[in-house]
């Protein structure tokens, strides 16, 4: 997102509290996050992708939807067939925005004529009810639902499996396939978008997923504060302030544009604005990347640049996510915090509790407890489960960012760290009790742990930061060693 | 951290009416805040404000950069700021006599590494003067061809107490109608405006290309582009602190041209009509003479690549005819006679291989050498006692 697009959003958002009538919020809500979609996508170099990928989105939405109702749900009732004739209507309506002005197109690039969308919204359609009449028993369509979602996140997030599919897609535009690489298919938000799926998927195989309208399932896949950098809210919260929006005699939180609310949302949509565009982009002109870790003259140099990294990071995302969770806010949504002083936390754990936190949450909900419940069962070690299902957490976070060395190595570098931090934990829980009889040296002893801590993520985002060639060079290096 | 209170919070502090009052309080103190900064115009004061030479090496040649990204360098226009992030705002050793180099892009050095330039091969020399003093070279060359803008930069150095000033130039700096076209010189109207009235310039201090400021472009809205480049002068110190590196050094460039059309016409004037008198600013060079005071200057006609290619029987190179440029030098000579102006002539000492992107551009070769030849007059050039 950028200053222009933040500034529209809020604009949107305080109409929206302001003047919306109560009965049309969530409809306009969707319909906003549609065009928002669209609006957001970058632009691509493959034809007509950067129209393509909002639309599969969106039909990934509308399939995943039918997936995970409840089971004895019965057929389209009139609002979901109405949110399905307004997502329609609105693809369909985006593409006739092709014969506007270019300053006046609200996609990245201009969309494809109107009856070829609406052709393959129709094949689409068709193709979805075929393969739910071909895959008749619900679990299986679920598993090959998630199945589908994994293979798809793998190849986007793996480089030279993406350039395949750019360069298969190049051909079929007829464009040059030798110029395919990964950022051709820069999809808007799939990273988030793909757990949403996934976690509503998980929810409806427990069985715990509420019953949501197609209208409630597809602003929560792509709710416009969100989509971009989070953060991974849990449908089931989410529906609740989506419901809350209903009109005013039925609940007294539907008067949306109040004071408190007003201010709340000016104080995280101000505070994000100044760490994103003044503190992250500042420290952005001296952060570590690939073309100045090879430049630094000496280990100190490296280290200056490594911090520069780190505090860039966390000021560029939490900042986004105020943004998200102010922009929330004004338009009725609590959405979760995903950040809280992660840098002043005194252990890997406590660290990982306040990082990224939607997505710790997420991997401890669907890879970590699942993984160590099946371990224990198995009857391996304790120690050993936690181990394995640590690391797989670490490794599967890592990996969401992108599958390659550095990020594997991110993820190990971290899975081991939280292993060594739980061993010893486990050791020195007595005598660490103990310092409450002593504050000083807790002091001095939290004090040395925020320190540790501070440093082993910090160097832990080499990783994170340059390909893993550059990596272990510039790590060797900031300990004054050459490998 | 904000925690998940704030719809349970009771709104007492914030009702309608606190939240306009906190709103209108804002925006009169917004207002308040940049009529302030438009009447105090703290700008150049905010210029001598550096982390550099304190917190970060000096850098060894002016701010300037088109690609900040990739060179940690950025172009601006504050001279205060610009010569404060300079190791020239450094204090003067006892024994230290310092030397600015002033000049254009071939001085600044670019292509060349900070250790190739000018100053830098004359630095390496470790010349002694023979007062005893060693000599420390300072690059103060800015990669625009104005004679104007090294005046403009001298004025502004001088403050730096040199006590010997080398002065690189050539014939494209010359052109009068030039003067006022580099961007630093027009962002610096007031300067440019109290030098030509102080040295009697025939420039006009009424020329629009002079970027006179309203009231509103003096607030802090109308600065916020002078006020992020101090910021971002400042940060890409601690990357060139990091890494040494002030330009971005593309892998391959074009090479200066060897080959011209038939066409001998120089800045619109063909051989025939010769060059007018009052067509070259000698009056600029006049006003750096008397800008620098007691401190002596030493003017070199610095070297130009010579080609022997098609149609060099015209044009030594891509910029100069040969008619004109050798009017220029035969006038170069006749003005320092008259003045007393010591001038070294090297515009043929360096051969053609040695120069790169331009006719004054040099390799490290070139630089080395140019150095090399300058070094022993530069010797016997008396210098000042510093201030």
């Amino acid at each position: 997102m950028q200053l222009s697009h933040i500034v529209i959003f809020a604009a949107g958002g305080l109409i929206f509290a302001g003047f919306c009538p109560s009965r049309l919020r969530g409809w306009l809500l969707m319909a906003a996050s549609v065009v928002a979609l669209y609006w957001l996508q970058p632009t691509l170099t493959i034809f007509y992708l950067d129209f393509a990928l909002p639309t599969i989105t969106l039909t990934l939405a509308v399939a995943l939807w039918w997936l995970t109702r409840p089971p004895e749900t019965p057929a389209l009732d009139g609002d979901d067939r109405l949110a399905l004739a307004l997502l329609a209507g609105l693809v369909l309506a985006l593409s006739a925005t092709r014969y506007l002005a270019p300053e006046l197109r609200p996609t990245a690039s201009r969309a494809p004529d109107v009856p070829p969308v609406a052709l393959a919204l129709l094949l689409l359609g068709l193709a979805g009810w075929l393969i739910s009449r071909a895959i008749r028993a619900r679990h299986g369509r679920l598993t090959a639902a998630l199945i589908a979602l994994v293979g798809l996140f793998i190849i986007l997030k793996t480089p030279p499996l993406a350039s395949g599919l750019a360069a298969a897609l190049r051909g079929l535009t007829g464009q040059n396939q030798a110029l395919a690489a990964p950022l051709d298919l820069e999809w808007l938000g799939f990273s988030y978008i793909a757990f949403r799926f996934i976690h509503t998927v998980r929810e409806r195989q427990m069985g715990k997923l509420p019953a949501l309208s197609l209208r409630e399932y597809v602003t929560y896949i792509i709710f416009f504060p969100a989509i971009t950098a989070g953060p991974i809210d849990r449908a089931e919260r989410f529906i609740k302030d989506d419901r809350a929006l209903l009109p005013a005699g039925e609940n007294p939180a539907a008067r949306l544009l109040t004071a408190p609310r007003l201010a709340e949302a000016g104080g995280r949509i101000g505070m994000g604005l100044f760490k994103k565009f003044v503190i992250a982009d500042s420290l952005a002109l001296l952060a570590l990347s690939a073309a100045n870790a090879g430049q630094a003259q000496s280990a100190g140099a490296l280290w200056l640049l490594l911090y520069a990294y780190a505090f860039r990071l966390f000021f560029d995302f939490s900042g986004y996510t105020d943004i998200a969770i102010g922009l929330g806010i004004l338009l009725g949504f609590k959405l979760p915090e995903n950040f809280d002083r992660p840098y002043l936390k005194n252990n890997l754990a406590a660290f990982w509790q306040s990082w990224h936190i939607t997505l710790s949450n997420w991997a401890r909900f669907y890879v970590f407890s699942p993984l160590s419940r099946a371990l224990l069962k198995r009857k391996v070690k304790a120690q050993s489960a936690v181990f394995i299902a640590q690391m797989a957490t670490m490794l599967i976070i890592g990996l969401w960012h992108g599958v390659s060395g550095g990020f594997i190595v991110w993820g190990i570098w971290h899975g081991l760290g939280l292993f060594v931090h739980k061993w010893w934990s486990d050791r020195t829980r007595k005598w660490y009790l103990s310092l409450n009889q002593k504050p000083r040296l807790k002091t001095a002893w939290t004090a040395a742990g925020v320190f540790i801590t501070f440093q082993f993520v910090t160097l832990g985002w080499v990783w994170f930061a340059l390909p893993l060639e550059s990596a272990w060079p510039v790590f060797w290096k900031l300990f004054g060693m050459t490998p | 951290m904000t925690k998940w209170d704030w719809l349970e919070r009771p709104p007492v502090p914030y009702t309608p009416g606190f939240l306009l009052r906190v709103l209108v309080k804002a925006a009169l103190l917004f207002a308040a805040l940049n009529a302030a900064f438009a009447l105090l115009d703290p700008l150049p004061a905010l210029g001598q404000l550096s982390l550099y030479n304190r917190l970060f090496p000096g850098r060894p040649r002016l701010p300037y950069g088109e690609d900040p990204a990739r060179s940690y360098n950025l172009s601006l226009w504050n001279l205060n700021a610009m010569l404060e992030s300079h190791e020239v705002a450094r204090p003067k050793a006892p024994d230290e006599l310092r030397v600015l180099v002033m000049g254009d892009s071939s001085v600044w050095g670019v292509l060349l590494r900070p250790d190739e330039t000018l100053a830098a091969y004359l630095n390496a020399g470790g010349y002694v003067a023979p007062d005893g003093r060693t000599m420390r070279f300072y690059n103060l060359g800015h990669p625009i061809m104005a004679l104007t803008k090294d005046l403009m930069l001298l004025d502004a150095a001088m403050v730096y107490r040199p006590d010997l000033i080398l002065w690189p130039v050539t014939l494209q700096s010359f052109p009068r109608r030039q003067q006022l076209e580099a961007p630093l010189v027009q962002h610096n109207a007031a300067a440019v405006r109290r030098l030509i009235a102080a040295y009697d310039l025939a420039l006009d201090p009424a020329d629009p290309r002079l970027l006179d400021e309203s009231f509103l472009d003096k607030t802090l809205v109308g600065r916020r582009r002078d006020l992020a480049d101090l910021l971002r002068l400042q940060l890409y110190g601690a990357a060139w602190a990091a890494t040494g590196i002030d330009q971005f050094y593309p892998e391959t460039y074009d090479l200066r041209r060897s080959d011209f059309e038939p066409d001998a016409a120089w800045q619109g004037l063909a051989p025939e009509t010769g060059l007018p008198e009052d067509f070259l600013a000698w009056d600029v060079v006049e006003a750096f003479f008397a800008r620098a005071g007691d401190v002596p200057v030493l003017l070199v006609n610095e070297p130009v690549f010579i080609s022997s290619g098609q149609n060099s029987d015209l044009r030594y190179n891509f910029w100069y005819p040969r008619w004109a440029y050798d009017a220029y030098r035969s006038r170069l000579f006749e003005r320092a006679q008259a003045n007393g102006w010591p001038v070294l002539d090297v515009w043929d000492a360096i051969a053609s291989d040695e120069f790169t992107d331009s006719p004054v551009h040099l390799t490290p070769a070139g630089s080395r050498r140019l150095a090399d030849l300058i070094a022993p007059v530069l010797l016997e050039t008396p210098t000042g006692e510093g201030f």
